[in-house]
Order: structure tokens, then C-alpha cells, then sequence
């Protein structure tokens, strides 16, 4: 999918990334030119030509300049040190009254819910974080099943899901856009799908949009939607996800009380157009070979009507 | 015969030996993500008593495809966790449902017995998971049932938890010789 979606460490949208950049740009330029010398050196070596195949006499010159380099070299890695350790103390002091948003990482979906001190105002929900432009958000991270590692390049540094472990990361996004983030850590057949989207909007629409998906689903706007509700609560789908509002209430898989208003559906993979939903549900091992949802045989009333009513989930 | 002749055959042995070996851990491998299970078309192919009126008909059971795969059989063992098949099983031990980590069986231990109880469901309580749970997840929760009584491979019965781990893994449950309760199942316990 190619989308205007941000996924670049190179294009910092964050006080984070923008404090990395420098630090990435500083080792890299350094890179270059220690590559370069070294190339240069070597080239030199080769054509240094020696007439006489006898051994060459010892070099008091060339001792100078390889402990020179030795040096050099040492004093270039400590600076690398002292900058890793300043940019990492700079980006990991914990912010002052940060969004708390625990983050679960699950074969293959990331599971995103929000808290907050009223019980009625926690919102769970899956592969979109939604977050206020100039707020710190900070990230409990953690695992369902194996180790996952939450990457937004555009807005921080990766970190770790670990089983049993709760880890944390906070970034701020400083210019309302779509970020995408992916997982780092190789956690399965479909690591590479697994990603999600960041999207910053300003303070008062990220809490419009918090309020509309506090809310239980949209009912049934017509007959066919109807039946489609009636197929999702009366086959596999009930077994594994949450419509707010329905008896479907299982939290083996993601939220699906607003699916309409998410950007792409099996964690980024695809857009979430009714074609692909139709393809996603009626076989989703030959989009995410070994993802844990079963293939569907539903019948083609029953599908679309089901279609129907999931596109009415806003 | 020369040392040299009798160390190659040796070695050829050595080869065929692991080859073989490698066939018979394919079906362990083998992760199949899509495919049509064996289905189970009503009570004609699942008896749950010997006894037959007339001559007796030949069984004819559909075979578990998963009784050595053990990526079905975890597979299986999430499900269990999932479908919340511990809310009344426990995690083998029992509780409201008979535990499943015993000898004893009120419906049959074969995998198409079980596969009957889950899409089925039985009297007194089991729920009928048919329509809800695909088959071949119930063919999959079936391979991980019969490991929990050390009824499959243990090469093939799981290792290892997502979760706490609250008693011996799978692959160190001792083999429960299956027979038929004698609590008839009008009061299955408890």
C-alpha cells in the first residue's frame, strides 16, 4: 500500500525523532568517511609497488600512523558513546501528565487501549492509535504471546514487547499527520504484517473522536444490516471479537465496535474497503498465511450482508 | 571386507537412517493453514456403544488429521484458552466440566467422539459449539484434549505456555489408558 503515511526515522515528526536525527546523521557522516579513508588506505597498500621480493625493512613511520589511527578510531567510538548516552538520557526522562495508552502486541494485531480514571472511559480498540498533536503519550507496553517490538520511525525508537514484562516508551507528535509503524522484532510467519497507524490530530478532535468511539455500535441501520448482525453474532465471528452493544463480547481478537471508521483492516495490511473486508473474512490464510482467523464459508447473502453491516460500524 | 567398504556402508546406513527419520518428522512440521477437514456427518459415523441391532456395520470413522501434527496441537491448546473451554474443564483438571486428564471418558476418546462433543455438545451442561467453532478447530481442540491425557506423540503434544504455567506441560503428562466411565451420563459429575 502506498499511501502519503510517514514511515522514515529521516523524516522526524517528533520531539524524539527530531533529537535521533542528528545523533543517526552524526554517525553516518562519520561512517562515510572512515569507509572512504579505509578504502584509500587499502588502495595505497596495493599500489605501493615493491621492486625486491626481500622482507621489508620495519616502518617507524608506519607504527606512528597505525597507533594514530588505533586512536583515532577509540576516541571516535567514545564520542559515539557520550552522544548515545546523552540523546538516550535526553528522550527517555518521563514526561509530565502523558496520555496512558497500554499497547499489547498479539499474533499479528496490536491491541491499543486507553486509560482513564472514570471505568466508563476506557476505550479499547486495535492498529490505530489516535493522539493529541503536542502531548506526551506514554506506552505500557506488553505482550500476549511472544516477543513483539512497537517501531513509529517517524516519532521514536523502538522498544520491546516482552511476555510478563511491562515496558514503556512515550513519544509526542509535534505536526498532526498519519504515521505508520511496524513491529521490529521477528514474532512469526506474519511479522512483516503486522503494523499500525499513528494518527495525530489536534487536541479537540482526537477527544471528538475519543467520545464517538466511547459510544456502543451503531444498531442495525436497515433490514439486510440486520441480518448481517444476526450472521455476525450467530457464527465464528461471536467467538472471537467485540461488537459493543451485541452479545459479541470476546477478547480473543481485535475490537470491532467501530472497524468502519479504521483505516485498514489485519493490522495495516490492507485497506479497509468492502472488497477486502469480503476477501478477509471469507479467507484470510491467503491474505496472512497462519494468522488465527479461520477461514469463513459463509454464504454470499449472508456475506454481504454482514459487509453491510460492518460498513455501517462507524 | 576392507575396513574402507564396511565404514561407507556405514555411513549409507547413517544417511538412510536419518533420512527416514526426516519423513517421519515431516507430518510433526507440517503447518496447513487451509483445509478441508474430515467432517463428521451426524451420529452414523460416531458410535458411542458397541452394541448394534442385526449385523453389525463396519465402523467407518473420519480420521484425525492432527493426531501428529503438533503445530495443530498447539494450535489446539490456544483454542482452549481462547474459547474459554477452562472456564468449566479447567486446564485439564476439572471443575464444573469432567476433567480431562484422566482415564476416564463418559463420550469416547477417539478424536471423532470429541469432535462430536464439541460441535455437538452433551447433556448435562456441555455446551454445543457447531456453526461457532469451524471444524477444523474442533479437530484441533480435539489432538490437544486427547494430550492432555498423554494420548498423542511426545514429540507432537505441546511444550510450552503463553501464559502461567500451571501444571506439568503436556508433553510430560503420563499415558491415561482410556476407558469407559462407568458414571452413567445422566449423573456426570460432579
Amino acid at each position: 500500500m502506498t499511501r502519503d503515511w510517514l514511515q522514515s526515522a529521516l523524516e522526524a515528526a517528533g520531539i524524539q525523532s527530531a533529537r535521533l536525527l542528528p545523533l543517526w546523521r552524526f554517525m553516518w557522516i562519520v561512517s562515510i568517511v572512515v569507509f572512504v579513508l579505509v578504502v584509500a588506505a587499502a588502495l595505497w597498500a596495493v599500489a605501493r609497488h615493491r621492486r625486491d621480493a626481500a622482507p621489508p625493512p620495519s616502518e617507524r613511520g608506519m607504527t606512528r600512523a597505525i597507533l594514530g589511527a588505533t586512536a583515532l578510531t577509540i576516541a571516535t567510538l567514545f564520542a559515539f558513546l557520550v552522544l548515545d548516552f546523552s540523546t538516550g538520557r535526553a528522550i527517555t526522562r518521563v514526561p509530565h501528565n502523558p496520555l496512558v495508552i497500554r499497547l499489547t502486541g498479539h499474533q499479528w494485531w496490536w491491541e491499543v487501549e486507553y486509560d482513564d480514571s472514570i471505568p466508563q472511559r476506557h476505550l479499547r480498540t486495535a492498529n490505530e492509535i489516535h493522539v493529541p498533536v503536542g502531548r506526551p503519550v506514554l506506552f505500557q507496553l506488553e505482550s500476549g504471546d511472544v516477543i513483539h517490538s512497537f517501531w513509529v520511525p517517524s516519532l521514536a525508537g523502538k522498544k520491546d514487547q516482552i511476555p510478563g514484562k511491562e515496558n514503556s516508551v512515550w513519544f509526542q507528535a509535534d505536526t498532526a499527520g498519519i504515521y505508520r509503524g511496524q513491529c521490529a522484532e521477528f514474532c512469526g510467519y506474519q511479522h512483516a504484517k503486522m503494523a499500525l497507524l499513528v494518527i495525530a490530530v489536534p487536541p479537540d478532535s482526537f477527544s471528538k473522536w475519543y467520545d464517538s468511539q466511547l459510544q456502543p455500535a451503531a444498531p442495525p441501520a436497515d433490514s439486510i444490516a440486520a441480518r448481517g448482525q444476526s450472521v455476525f453474532v450467530s457464527s465464528a465471528c461471536v467467538m472471537c471479537h467485540t461488537i459493543e452493544g451485541t452479545q459479541a463480547g470476546s477478547n480473543v481478537g481485535p475490537p470491532l465496535t467501530h472497524i468502519a471508521s479504521r483505516r485498514t483492516i489485519a493490522a495495516g495490511t490492507l485497506e479497509n474497503t468492502r472488497g477486502n473486508l469480503a476477501g478477509w473474512i471469507v479467507d484470510p490464510q491467503r491474505i496472512k498465511p497462519g494468522a488465527n482467523m479461520p477461514p469463513n464459508g459463509l454464504s454470499s447473502a449472508d456475506l454481504n450482508a454482514l459487509l453491510t453491516y460492518l460498513e455501517g460500524l462507524r | 571386507m576392507s575396513s574402507r567398504s564396511v565404514s561407507r556402508r556405514a555411513a549409507a546406513a547413517l544417511a538412510a537412517g536419518a533420512l527416514v527419520a526426516l519423513l517421519g518428522a515431516c507430518e510433526r512440521e507440517a503447518r496447513r493453514f487451509r483445509e478441508v477437514p474430515p467432517t463428521v456427518t451426524g451420529m452414523a459415523v460416531v458410535r458411542e456403544v458397541d452394541l448394534q441391532p442385526g449385523n453389525p456395520i463396519p465402523v467407518v470413522t473420519a480420521r484425525s488429521p492432527y493426531a501428529e501434527n503438533a503445530y495443530a496441537v498447539s494450535q489446539g491448546k490456544q483454542l482452549f484458552q481462547a474459547y474459554n473451554c477452562v472456564g468449566c474443564h479447567a486446564n485439564g483438571g476439572g471443575g464444573m466440566g469432567p476433567p480431562l486428564m484422566d482415564s476416564e471418558w463418559i463420550y469416547g476418546s477417539a478424536p471423532e467422539n470429541i469432535v462430536q462433543t464439541i460441535l455437538g455438545g452433551r447433556p448435562n451442561g456441555m455446551p454445543s459449539f457447531g456453526g461457532k467453532v469451524p471444524a477444523t478447530q474442533a479437530w484441533q481442540l480435539a489432538a490437544y484434549v486427547r494430550s492432555l491425557s498423554g494420548l498423542v506423540r511426545k514429540d507432537v503434544a505441546p511444550g510450552r505456555s503463553d501464559h502461567m504455567q500451571v501444571r506439568v506441560q503436556e508433553q510430560s503428562l503420563p499415558e491415561q489408558r482410556p476407558r469407559t466411565s462407568t458414571v452413567p451420563p445422566a449423573s456426570e459429575r460432579p
